[in-house]
This record gives C-alpha cells, structure tokens and sequence, in this order.
C-alpha cells in the first residue's frame, strides 16, 4: 500500500478509521484521499483498506 | 398589432421585457445623488479627479459648476484629445419616413400634428443613398417615426441593406425593437442603435407621451440593451434638454450610459444632446429654458465622466457653437442635413421634424473642421 | 454602525487577512491577536505521521480558516486540493492559488479562471488570487468569485504596490471586495492601497520577517484601519486651474 508516497506494507485488511487511529492521527486535523479520490469522513469506518491502494493523508500547515 | 395605450411603465404583449437592473440602479441612482445641493468644493473635487465617480459628475452638472465652465472645457479638450486625437467624425441623417403613431407633445412629427407625411420608397431611398455618398460621407444615420405597419421592420431591414450597400457605418434611429428584430437588422448591415429616452423622470415621461407605443417607459429604456443583446456594436444615449430638468435628466443620461458600458465593456458608447428646438404647432410645451452655457456644461461634463465615449453635435445648434466644441467635447458632427423626409437627391416627401440652425455641407464643415486644427473623419468603422 | 467586510455571506470588521508561512506555531498566536486579525490562510500538506503539532490548535476558536491551493499547477490540482481541505472541516472558504512558475511566482489566470468557476459550482467561497487584469477579473466576478485577490508585487518582494493602477481599474470597474495580496512590504504601503478602496488586505512575509512580529501584526492593524478610515472620509483633491484668462474656449457661447 503507498501512503504519501511510500511503501508500506499492509498486514491484514483493516477500515480506513483503524488505520488512521492506530497511526495516532487526530480525524478532525486531516483529510484523506484514497486513489485519487476524497474520502469523506462519515465513510472512514466502512472503507476498507487493502494493499493495492494508494493514500493521501493531508493537514493544514503555514504557508500559502 | 393592437394599438393598445400602456400604461407609462407597462410592456404591450408584443414589446420583449429583459431581465436586467439597469433601470432601477439609474432610477435609484438618479433619487439619490440628484436630492443633494452640490458645492464648489465638490465640483473642484470633480475636477481635479482621474476618474470621476458619479457624484463627481453630479456635482459637475449641478448650477455650482457654472462658475467652472472655463475649467471644465480645458479639461474636456485634454480629455477629447487623449483619447480622441484630433479626429471628428462626419456623418448625416436620412429621415425616411416621417409616419407616427405617438403622440409626444414636443415632436414634429407626433401622430396629432397635421404635417405632410411621407415615406420614401426603396427606389427613392437608394437616389438619396447615392446622393448622400456623392458627398463623401462614409457614415448614415437613418431615421422613421414609429409606425410598425407603414415603415414597419422588413421595410427597415430592405433599407438597411441598402444602405450597407453605400456606407461601412450604418446606424439606425428607429422605434425601440425587440432583441430578435435587431439581430435581423445588424445582419441586414446596421451596426448602431440610437433611442434617446428624451426625459429620464418617470412623471414628466408620462406627461410628455400621451398615447401610441412610446408611451411605455421600460420599453424604450431598455432598447439599448436589447440593441447590444442583438449584436449591435454601439448605442447611442440622449435626452431632450429643456423637456425636463436638465441636470436629473443628463445625469441619468449619463448614469444609464456607465452602467451599459460597465456591463457590455465591449460596446461603442455615445452620448447626444438634443436641445428643444421650434417646430410646428409647438404650443401646450412649457418646455426649459436651456441655454447654450447649459448645453456646454452638459457636453462637458458628459466628456469628463465617461472620456471615451462619443459625444455628438447636431444642427439643432448654430455653426458657431458646433465650431467650438467640436474637439473640445464633441467627437461627431452632422453636415448637409435635411430634417424633413428624403431631400437630399430630390424636394422633401414629408416635412420637418425641426428646424435646423446649421445647413452647411459636407465641404463646408470639412473645411471648418481642418481651419480649426483638427482632421475630418468619414469612415472609423468598417464591418468586415 | 461597523462597516463590515462581507465576502460570501461572511461579515469580518477585520480587513487584515494573515498569511500563515514563515512563521512558527508559537509566534502565530500572538501575531493574529496583536493584528485583530479574523481570517487566516492555511496550505494543505502531507500529514506524514499522527501526533505532531496542528497548527488548528493554535489558532483562537472563531477565526476563519481561508485554505489555499498552494501547490496546484493547474485547475485540476487547485481543485482536488481545495475538496480535501474542506473535508477537514474548516468551512467553504478557498483562496484559489494557481502558479506555474517557480522564478517570480506569478499566477496562472487562466487556470485560476477554471478553477473558480469549478469550485463555485461546488458551493465553495472562492477568493482566486490572481495578476491585475481587468479581462480576467470580470471572468472572475461572472465564474462565481466571491472576491478578487490581485497581486501588488511578486510574492515575498516587499515591493508594495507595483501594480497600483491597475488595481484601482479592478477597484473601480469590479463589483467585488478586492484584495490585495502579495507584495506588500510595509504598513505605509497596505494604508496606500486601503485609501484608494481596496477593500482587504493579506500580508505575510513583511509580518514574518519583522524583528517583532507582534508589534508589526499591530502596525499593519493601525495602518489597515486608517486607510480605510482615510477612504471613508473621502479624501480633497487640489484643483490647479490650466485655464488662461486671455483667450477662454468658452468665449463663443451666446444667451
């Protein structure tokens, strides 16, 4: 699975919201985006993970 | 068509209503800026402004501007000549039919006046086409009273092409159309629509039109509009000095004028100013005085508020006043006018809509305008 | 009676926008209070690991966040972007930041244009930043833009108003707030283009930079607000009179 472009391995399936927590992202900071499309928060516990998918996870940050 | 007599702010079943705001942001407009009592400090404000707000020109139309009249011409001259060179741009109207179904107390032509009307036939307006064009003139105005059966559109639009025939710069000063019928008539060849609202106060409006078409307000202010909707590449804007009050009725002159030119930045804008003349059987008028101190204020102003629009001086005016502010306000001149139908190949069919102060012609304004250092224009259009 | 600043459906009585770059988590706080300031932009970037700072927990409870597109080369990314910063939570707002060009960092209007239109379609609050052209701003206004954001000066020149009069055209001819951004480099310049009715103003480098960042914050503050007082006065012009009393063009006139 490529998560903001690296490789990581995914060992067993799991939903996008265990993903995120056991990553210690805060849900409310960011936003996801899974294969090129945005995933809306209320789906994150249904969407299911699986090693071909590819991840964008973003936040605010300063700058412009 | 039923002649049915609006109501002064009603649209007849067959006049196209748009949708746009125009009219109330000119009406608004108008309430707003006019209850005020301008100041010489306002009116140096205007001045010595680069862009001038409408309150700018408010306050340049207003009687604490007259004292300023001397300034505001040095300024316009400047104005004119930036964005206009030295160049003055020649043209001439051809009346072609002189019936009527309004009556507008003020005009010569209104539907109660007994005068000899006529209305030239194709073959008439082509010799008059050919004489006019012997002339040199690149740029015709043609004109009909508001009669939808006489002179009617299919009448104007074999006139139009004829006139395309003869002249690059068509332009037509006809009854208010609807978007479809200037479509067809840009296509015949006409390229400029001009339909003064004479008078921009609503009451005033209604007292002055008593029935007949002209009578709906909405549908003659809105022609341009329409006009720039049907392709037309400019419109003209005027009222009648002296029918209403001269400073409300040429600052919504001005106002309706910004606000088209703001939404169509692509139009050719001008602006005429008609003075109320004499004409026959002109009683019942109580007309203002507007005297030519007045008029210049006006032209100067209207130059100063929008400095790149076309400002033109007919004959309504005596040649040494359209002599001067040639170049220091006004960018059109007409030459070798005849105001009553026809009459420039052969004797007038119909009479006068008014009676003209200036009947020199074509060469003698050219040479007028060459003495005085700036260079006679025929033709600053071209439709390709 | 405030005279409110509304863009969207949002009224702000701050017309002193922050841009967030170039500064550190800690300083932010004192720099948005010390500026009155109502509405931040923020980039979106990679958020590579859980557990680090957000910057969203510096930020005091009302401000309105103004997510931009930094990064976006084009339409497409300016929109993809601006979804995923809404999914954050942050409301509809999005400064719609197009550049293509990594030398002067100018931006890409045309793209800005796409983008816009877009985005308004989507229910966003778009503020595109673009060059001052005043083709392109009418675009703008009839694509669904809330407001227009011209530039003054390249970003982070501190060159101030290069662009002066063209942004008075967009002043004068656009029916919406215009927002300066970019280029401005010190409080004398934000005040010279809030007196000439611009309608807000977003700084960042010149606050950044600055030995104090609060103190400065507050200096654009007071200049913000005397500008746009000095443009609600209406400022006096001085006629100089080029008439000559010799020979008056208005000699001629009769009655």
């Amino acid at each position: 699975m490529k998560i903001n472009g690296k490789v990581v391995a995914l060992e067993k399936k799991i939903t996008l919201q265990d993903y995120l927590n056991a990553q210690e992202f805060d849900l409310r900071l960011i936003a996801v985006e899974l294969n090129g499309k945005l995933v809306p928060k209320s789906a994150y516990a249904t969407v299911i993970l699986s090693d071909e998918d590819v991840l964008e996870i973003v936040r605010f940050v300063g700058g412009g | 068509m039923a002649k049915k007599r609006p109501e002064p702010m009603e649209h007849l079943d067959w006049m196209e209503a748009i949708d746009t705001d125009i009219m109330d942001r000119v009406l608004r407009g108008a309430e707003a800026y006019l209850c005020r009592q301008y100041t010489g400090r306002e009116v140096e404000n205007a001045l010595a402004a680069d862009h001038l707000s409408p309150g700018d020109f408010c306050a340049l139309l207003s009687p604490a501007a007259m004292p300023y009249l001397e300034d505001m011409a040095v300024k316009a001259r400047l104005e004119t000549r930036k964005k206009f060179g030295n160049c003055v741009q020649l043209f001439t109207p051809l009346y072609i039919s002189n019936y009527c179904d309004n009556h507008c107390i003020y005009c010569g032509f209104n539907c109660r006046n007994k005068i000899r009307r006529g209305i030239l036939s194709l073959v008439e307006v082509e010799a008059e086409l050919e004489a006019i064009a012997a002339t040199g003139l690149k740029d015709i105005l043609l004109l009909t009273g508001e009669n939808r059966s006489i002179s009617g559109i299919d009448y104007l639009g074999e006139a139009v092409k004829l006139a395309a025939s003869y002249f690059p710069a068509v332009g037509i000063e006809v009854y208010p159309l609807n978007v479809a019928e200037y479509l067809f008539l840009n296509k015949c060849g006409a390229d400029f629509v001009s339909v003064y609202q004479e008078t921009y106060n609503p009451l005033r409006y209604a007292q002055v039109h008593r029935s007949g078409p002209k009578r709906s307000y909405p549908y003659r202010f809105h022609a341009q509009e329409r006009a720039l909707r049907g392709n037309m590449h400019g419109v003209a804007f005027g009222v009648l000095l002296g029918l209403g009050d001269c400073h409300h009725d040429a600052f919504a002159a001005g106002l309706h004028a910004y606000f088209i030119q703001q939404k169509y930045p692509h139009a050719e804008i001008s602006l005429s100013v008609p003075r109320l003349r004499p004409y026959i059987n002109d009683r019942d008028l109580f007309p203002q005085n507007v005297g030519e101190k007045q008029l210049l204020q006006v032209m100067l102003a209207y130059r100063l508020f929008m400095p790149h629009a076309g400002i033109t001086i007919s004959t309504r005016e005596r040649a040494a006043f359209r002599d001067h502010v040639v170049g220091m306000a006004a960018t059109r001149i007409s030459a070798s006018v005849k105001v009553g139908v026809g009459g420039h190949k052969q004797e007038e069919k119909g009479d006068q809509q008014f009676c003209i102060a200036d009947p020199r012609s074509v060469k003698e304004v050219h040479q007028m305008i060459v003495e005085r250092g700036l260079q006679p224009v025929y033709a600053d259009h071209v439709r390709v | 009676m405030h005279d409110l600043l509304t863009i969207g459906k949002h009224d702000f009585r701050s017309r002193f926008i922050l841009g967030s770059g170039k500064f550190s988590l800690e300083m932010i706080k004192a720099v948005i209070e010390h500026g009155g300031v109502e509405m931040i932009t923020l980039a979106l970037r990679r958020a590579n690991i859980g557990g680090e700072a957000n910057i969203l927990d510096y930020l005091p409870e009302n401000i309105v966040v103004l997510p931009n597109t930094s990064g976006a080369r084009d339409a497409g990314e300016a929109v993809r972007i601006a979804r995923l910063a809404r999914e954050i939570g942050c409301g509809d707002f999005i400064k719609v930041e197009v550049i293509r060009d990594s030398k002067y960092l100018l931006p890409d209007n045309y793209e800005t244009i796409k983008a816009t239109e877009m985005l308004a379609k989507e229910g966003f609050i778009v503020m595109p930043y673009m060059y001052p052209d005043l083709n392109v701003a009418r675009a703008l206004a009839e694509a669904g833009a809330a407001a227009v954001m011209p530039l003054g000066a390249p970003i982070g020149s501190n060159k101030g108003l290069c662009t002066r009069d063209f942004i008075k055209i967009l002043v004068d001819e656009i029916n919406l707030p215009i927002i300066v951004d970019a280029g401005i480099g010190r409080p004398s310049q934000a005040c010279e283009a809030m007196e000439m009715g611009v309608a807000a103003i977003m700084c960042n480098t010149a606050i950044a930079t600055a030995n104090d960042t609060a103190l400065m914050a507050k200096a654009f503050k007071l200049a913000i607000e005397a500008g746009r007082a000095a443009y609600l006065a209406g400022p006096g012009r001085v006629l100089h009179s080029l008439a000559e009393a010799s020979s008056p063009l208005t000699g001629f006139l009769e009655e």
